[in-house]
């Protein structure tokens, strides 16, 4: 059932992100229980599981926020090796500001509200080494182009921005560095839809342009449908299925996948 | 003639755990195809000719058999090879024919179309002409070309749907009932292409409802009923 490990025998591509039988507790709570997932260059893994399966708890261990109780976790980059969960805080943060960027689901979670937007943006590359004002000014605005975000807004807080502006400034700082992985936690959710279609236009963009590899957690059956190449159903800290995304949905085999399929609007 | 596709004793049903119960599809489907070779498949309402094309594209898994595929990286099974292998081969030798289009909210015709031949490395600008080139081979109003077809009618989504699937020559091509909906134009410019695929050396496996629009390209029929399954060869076609 789990074909996500399956080895590959055309593509010859190493998987980027490769998380080994990773297990983690709170307390009694057993939140992933020998969890396991391949992601190659440049496709979108999709996430999907109701509340509490432990989707979201697995994306922000990839972000290195939290440590397994065991298991690996490692990306084919050069200048990356062995087990990131073993890393210490400060080479995980450098990792994370350089290699890994992520969105969260709070509009403006990681946003300095009162600073601009390329400010914000700034901020990431600066935490990288940039130093140039102008390059640094160039970079942001690209970023912030690359999402869609209208220019001749670069110098508005956050605070003054609707959600789904928001929103595609937390992108904008998550592909400022062009980064080798980009995780979306519940990116569209509190959008209304006209901005969700905007935001996965722009993943999509962002995918087939910069062939960024992404892991993206929806419980949002219609984004993962719309965006992803692959899909993994999880379930209290299990993956119980997965496959390729027309497969998940036009013949899920598991019978929590066919309930989650069938309630779909 | 060289085989492209060959598949032994395939098995298909469906588990629904709501119901507590199976249904089968199709049992024990054995048959091959060679390059440039196109295939009908025939068979009532219900007898699984849809739901074989889908196994085949590995929409749906198979239960047991083979369908092993002579792929450009050598012999595979794409029962059984690993989902990141079957995307690659969706991308590069294997197409499939629907009747409906995924149309994603805010991409236009053009970049739908352009979008497969993008995937394969072409440069945008590049890709952009050719899909013009067969959106207006099909039929679709040049005035659609950057519309979203999100919003066109039945028939002009399923053009747009034709010139993605064709704009590339592919090894091997699943056809689904690729002229429902169609105008007799359009239905005439993908006969065509279908022909100049074929003579190029793609192999074809179709259900078609009028399977007289495509008469001249059939070479042979597989008749899926359970108890009649049977194959003919092309000079005793009856359609």
């Amino acid at each position: 059932m789990t074909r996500v490990m399956d080895a590959p025998r055309i593509v010859t591509t190493k998987p980027l992100v490769v998380v080994r039988n990773v297990d983690k507790n709170y307390g009694s709570v057993q939140a992933l229980r020998q969890v396991s997932a391949l992601v190659y260059p440049g496709e979108v893994l999709g996430i999907v599981g109701e509340s509490g399966s432990g989707k979201s708890t697995l994306l922000r261990m990839m972000n290195l926020e939290e440590t397994p109780d065991s298991g690996s976790y490692t990306l084919d980059l050069s200048d990356v090796s062995g087990n990131l969960f073993e890393l210490d805080r400060f080479a995980r943060r450098m990792l994370c500001a350089t290699r890994i960027g992520i969105v969260y689901q709070n509009p403006h979670h990681g946003l300095l509200m009162r600073h601009s937007s390329s400010g914000n943006v700034a901020e990431r590359l600066l935490v990288a080494g940039e130093r140039s004002f102008a390059t640094l000014r160039a970079k942001a605005k690209s970023a912030l182009a690359a999402s869609e975000f209208p220019l001749e807004r670069l110098d508005a807080p956050p605070i003054e921005l609707s959600g789904g502006m928001q929103q595609r400034v937390q992108l904008a700082k998550a592909i400022a560095l062009e980064p080798a992985l980009l995780l979306l936690d519940e990116p569209t959710t509190g959008l209304d839809v006209s901005v969700q279609a905007l935001v996965l236009d722009t993943l999509k963009r962002l995918q087939q342009e910069r062939q960024i590899t992404m892991v993206i957690v929806s419980h949002d059956l219609g984004v993962i449908r719309t965006v992803a190449d692959r899909v993994m159903v999880m379930r209290r800290g299990e993956v119980v299925e997965a496959g390729l995304v027309d497969q998940i949905f036009q013949d899920p085999q598991h019978a929590y996948t066919q309930q989650l399929v069938h309630a779909k609007l | 003639m060289t085989n492209v596709l060959d598949i032994r004793g395939l098995t298909k049903g469906f588990i629904m755990h709501h119901l507590g119960s199976k249904m089968q599809a199709f049992a024990d489907v054995s048959f091959s195809v060679d390059a440039g070779e196109f295939v009908l498949l025939k068979g009532a309402n219900g007898a699984g000719k849809s739901t074989l094309l889908r196994s085949l594209y590995r929409s749906y898994l198979a239960q047991s058999g083979q369908i092993l595929f002579q792929s450009d990286h050598g012999l595979i099974d794409l029962a059984q090879a690993a989902d990141i292998d079957i995307a690659h081969l969706r991308r590069t030798e294997i197409g499939f024919v629907t009747q409906f289009l995924v149309a994603r909210p805010r991409v236009s015709a053009e970049a739908v179309v352009a979008e497969p031949l993008r995937m394969a490395g072409v440069n945008a600008a590049d890709a952009l002409d050719q899909a013009r080139h067969w959106l207006e081979t099909f039929g679709v109003k040049p005035e659609l070309w950057r519309a979203y077809p999100t919003t066109f009618s039945g028939g002009e989504q399923q053009k747009v749907n034709l010139a993605r699937a064709l704009i590339r020559p592919q090894k091997l091509l699943l056809l689904d009932e690729p002229t429902a909906s169609l105008d007799a134009n359009a239905r005439a410019a993908l006969v065509t292409r279908l022909a100049d695929l074929k003579s190029g050396g793609t192999a074809m496996i179709g259900v078609f409802h009028h399977p007289g629009d495509v008469e001249k390209l059939i070479d042979r029929v597989i008749d899926l009923t359970p108890e009649t399954r049977t194959e003919v060869v092309r000079d005793d076609v009856a359609i």
